[in-house]
């Protein structure tokens, strides 16, 4: 069996008296990589070593395949786990590490050896069988560790951010490796990362997590255009988030309040229906400079910063600080006024929260 | 590239050898005295001092009770220090503070008092032989080792691999004996060398329990010194030296050292 599908079903748990995972509940289909994304202490930790059998749960059920988990030991759970400090076994060369959970299953030795040296020519280390863990580089450990995991061909992988010990070039070679093993497999897989990037790029679905709970999960390309809240918008990268108050309506047109008493028109066409109260979400690439008086943002342009392909201002409106882009061939002095056009594809109407609340989530 | 060393290091470095190991050359000397009384340098070659002390039942029997006592105490001693500092290392954060120093007691209470209170428990209250009332006390005597110098190789030990070994299809206890063990052999060998030779040496404690016929070899020397002061106790002590190095060499050969006392 190479995958198959797992389900929590409201599972909590606590970490002495703390509530670390709240009525939790996820569905991965059988083949698909689901990250969970957040910040530390967010539970996506915990998600993935009580799936691990690490750590029991308080409630619910954990399901693998038809097969429920929930009451089994760790070695009777049949997942294969790569960690983030690779744990190879120290005293055992590359592939006897690789044989290890091959051993335990009882398969003869011919058999396991054979199985290991294919999973060790996948990963690229044939040069290195007979060495010990501390003769090898970060990465070439984090490989042993991923071939140590497959061989025993799991029907669930999980990874606990197992590329946060190694350099920035070898990060983005590393994941595109594991996401070929993982699709080439069709393997079930659960990667737990607190880097938006590296989530967004491997996996077929992200649950954003905070505070023991699953926020929102979806696609990645969902997730970057349509976040359902405040929190998500502020994880991919809506760094502009200001309280918006329709004062007018005027057919598909809605004028708005943000700030103390800036007035703009918004039309429900390009940004979808607009509530009496709400948040608007936008990027930086999203609020540009040299908009139309009456649609746009009027600031105060501030401090400049050089992107690349564009010029990054700090302007002071009457919203607060909002960060917005100005064309790279014609750079801006500060303390000028501008207007920021709103582009509607780079921004989102989000439901409304207190300024407190969505500070907190911050 | 070897770095020179500085003249004082040279003076200081020979003189502490010099101060270590003069009294054992002046004991190696003596033990060849040709003398009835210990003398350095020795007068007149002999081995008649090792004859006597071979030929001694009382020394060779308190030799067998010393080699039984220490290997059989450190023993146990390793067989309740290793669990101990395994779960010393592996739940620290979940253990009351004070746990861990339980097992430190029998260093910091004095050897004299300690033995005074095995006197009074073991033998007088529950009327232990003697050969039990030592293996008690030389396992007390050598848990602190076993525990400290044991913990000492679990601390540098990553236990995300014994849960690596686990998701791999490997029981919690037989993960203990094919991943945790392996990685501490040299602490477990090292504990057992360093509580052995305190065992071996140990008197304090051994005073009290030793009784009428059966006596440990520290013990015996120390009775046989107020009635003789003939060179038998020299040679004892070169006896002793050359077992210790040979042991040394054995674990130099099959290990090495520096791993053992790293």
């Amino acid at each position: 069996m190479s995958n198959a599908s797992l389900s929590l079903e409201g599972i909590s748990a606590f970490h002495d008296s703390n509530k670390v995972l709240d009525n939790l509940n996820i569905d991965v289909a059988a083949g698909e990589l689901v990250s969970l994304l957040g910040a530390s202490g967010c539970g996506k930790t915990t998600t993935l070593r009580v799936i691990a059998g690490f750590m029991q749960p308080s409630q619910g059920r954990v399901v693998l395949g038809g097969r429920e988990l929930t009451h089994l030991p760790v070695h009777r759970r049949d997942i294969g786990l790569v960690f983030q400090n690779y744990a190879l076994l120290p005293h055992l060369t590359v592939v006897d590490n690789v044989m290890f959970g091959l051993k335990q299953r009882g398969v003869s030795s011919s058999e396991r050896r054979r199985k290991a040296m294919e999973m060790i020519e996948i990963v690229g280390l044939s040069r290195f069988v007979d060495r010990l863990p501390a003769a090898l580089s970060g990465g070439q450990k984090q490989r042993v560790a991923l071939a140590r995991a497959l061989v025993i061909d799991p029907p669930l992988m999980m990874f606990d951010e197992p590329l946060s010990n190694l350099d920035a070039k070898l990060r983005v070679d590393m994941r595109v490796q594991i996401r070929r093993l993982q699709t080439a497999g069709e393997r079930t897989a659960v990667y737990v990362t607190h880097d938006q990037e590296e989530a967004f790029s491997i996996s077929d679905r992200v649950a954003i997590m905070d505070a023991g709970r699953i926020v929102q999960l979806d696609a990645p390309e969902v997730l970057y255009k349509r976040p359902v809240n405040a929190f998500v918008a502020r994880f991919v990268g809506f760094e502009n988030i200001v309280p918006i108050e329709v004062v007018g309506r005027d057919g598909g047109d809605a004028t708005v309040r943000l700030g103390k008493d800036t007035r703009i028109a918004m039309s429900e066409k390009d940004f979808g229906p607009i509530p009496d109260k709400a948040l608007l979400a936008t990027r930086p690439e999203g609020l540009q400079l040299g908009g139309e008086p009456g649609r746009a943002i009027p600031a105060t342009l501030g401090l400049r910063t050089y992107l690349g392909r564009a010029y990054q201002y700090h302007c002071a409106s009457d919203a607060g600080t909002l960060l917005a882009h100005g064309d790279v061939e014609k750079p801006q002095a500060p303390d000028q006024t501008a207007h920021l056009a709103i582009n509607p594809a780079q921004s989102a109407i989000l439901p409304y929260e207190t300024p407190a609340a969505s500070q907190e989530d911050a | 590239m070897r770095k020179s060393l500085h003249p004082f290091v040279l003076v200081m470095g020979t003189g502490v050898f010099l101060f270590l190991l003069a009294p054992l050359v002046i004991i190696l000397g003596a033990a060849f005295s040709d003398t009835t009384y210990l003398t350095f340098p020795p007068q007149g070659l002999s081995l008649r001092w090792f004859e006597n002390v071979l030929a001694k039942q009382s020394f060779i029997e308190a030799f067998k009770t010393s080699l039984i006592v220490a290997t059989f105490g450190t023993t146990f001693a390793l067989i309740v220090g290793v669990p101990v500092a395994y779960a010393l290392a592996r739940y620290r954060s979940g253990l009351p503070s004070w746990y861990g120093s339980i097992f430190f007691l029998p260093v910091l209470v004095p050897e004299i008092v300690f033995g005074f209170a095995l006197l009074k428990t073991v033998i007088v209250a529950l009327e232990l032989p003697v050969m039990t009332a030592l293996l008690v006390g030389h396992t007390i005597l050598a848990i602190p080792y076993a525990v400290r110098v044991v913990g000492a190789s679990l601390a540098a030990f990553d236990f995300s691999a014994e849960e690596a070994a686990k998701s791999l299809g490997c029981p919690p206890v037989k993960s203990f004996f094919v991943v945790i063990l392996p990685n501490i052999a040299s602490g477990i060998v090292a504990a057992f060398i360093l509580a052995f030779i305190t065992s071996l040496n140990d008197v304090s404690i051994s005073l009290f329990l030793t009784g009428p016929g059966v006596s440990t070899l520290p013990i015996e020397l120390f009775t046989y010194v107020e009635q003789y002061f003939d060179p038998s106790v020299a040679a004892v002590s070169v006896l002793l030296m050359v077992l210790t190095v040979a042991v040394m060499v054995i674990v130099e050969r099959s290990l090495g050292l520096s791993a053992v006392m790293r």
